[in-house]
């Protein structure tokens, strides 16, 4: 399956919405059945292109939000207003609705279930998507890596899979969730409630005797302050993964 | 808006590279004519806000890459680049 992931011809194919769901007010995921899928690794991503009636394309990429262990492909989509795709995806679509998507796409923010290293994942807002698609090959394959997951989210309306990821780290002790809410903290908020910075990855991130694998995602400028602080705890440069989103995220 | 926040990386050109390579391209090592600084292919910087993409070099900022899709035909500048070195697919008939 790895190898039909990463190799041939990208062809445009019609996925099925087989189901959408409601994640937070702008945030939907499309559960996608696409005939003859290949099969994906956790961090890929695919290509969506829509096409108007006059015949103007736009395409987006898309992170997959499910494990390789799923048949169907699940993309969760944060609605931008003045965007030319995740408006239709995020609040038009249907199930029964097709949709033209070619993938999977990428090799290299790809995180494998075998791989015995320490796991810190680091997500700001949408960049939690691909992140989930790992945690949760990790669950599915029942993975032996330690996962800490650092996600910041603006309030708690905004974080995606929260009910999910409670779940997922109350049953395995292996995944430690840590959420700091950036805008706004409901009352009683026993998470973090500022920008990421030195002391909170330095309390989240593992030691750096531990060589962890790091992935990091989400807009541009989170992920280099991600990354920057993590170097500055002593991280190797090289450990760390990132996929930048840009301005807004999505 | 900043230059610096649409600076994107190689994961957003990973489909428009495997559409000329035909294979995964993010995962392939570039060295910089400039610096001689070597990056995966995925940790690039890549601004697609030019008519195409331009792909610059993380150490440096010199351009590795320009690639422009256009009217039916790819235009790959590559001057940027000393090296492209990537894993050779071992079943070609796929």
């Amino acid at each position: 399956m790895a190898r039909a992931a990463v190799l041939g011809r990208l062809t445009w194919q019609l996925g099925e919405v087989a189901e959408v769901i409601r994640e937070t007010s702008r945030v939907s995921s499309l559960v996608l059945d696409v005939p003859g899928w290949p099969g994906h690794l956790a961090g890929q991503h695919v290509d969506i292109r829509l096409t108007a009636e006059d015949g103007y394309q736009a395409q987006r990429s898309y992170s997959i939000a499910s494990p390789p262990e799923s048949p169907l492909v699940t993309l969760t989509v944060e609605r931008l207003e003045d965007g030319e795709v995740s408006p239709y995806l995020v609040g038009e679509v249907r199930a029964g609705d097709r949709v033209e998507v070619r993938g999977p796409i990428g090799g290299y923010f790809v995180w494998r279930a075998g791989e015995e290293r320490p796991l810190l994942l680091v997500a700001g807002g949408s960049g939690i998507v691909p992140l989930m698609a790992m945690i949760r090959h990790h669950a599915a394959a029942g993975a032996t890596a330690p996962v800490r997951l650092l996600y910041s989210s603006r309030s708690i309306e905004d974080v995606i899979y929260k009910d999910e990821l409670g779940r997922l780290s109350a049953a395995d002790k292996r995944l430690t969730v840590a959420h700091t809410l950036t805008r706004s903290q409901p009352p009683g908020w026993d998470g973090y409630g500022r920008r990421i910075d030195g002391e909170m990855v330095a309390e989240v991130a593992w030691p750096k005797k531990d060589t962890p694998a790091v992935f990091i995602c989400g807009p541009t400028a989170f992920v280099e302050t991600a990354s920057d602080l993590l170097v500055e705890l002593g991280y190797d440069a090289a450990w760390i993964r990132t996929e930048r989103f840009g301005a807004t995220g999505g | 808006m900043k230059q610096s926040d649409l600076k994107l990386d190689g994961n957003a050109i990973a489909g428009l590279l495997r559409e000329i390579f035909t294979m995964e391209m993010t995962t392939a090592q570039s060295t910089c004519a400039g610096c001689g600084k070597v990056h995966a292919v995925g940790r690039v910087d890549v601004y697609l806000n030019a008519p195409g993409a331009v792909v610059r070099c993380p150490a440096c900022e010199q351009v590795l890459m320009r690639i422009v899709h256009a009217r039916g035909r790819y235009w790959l500048d590559l001057t940027g680049t000393r090296c492209l070195e990537f894993e050779a697919p071992s079943d070609l008939s796929v």
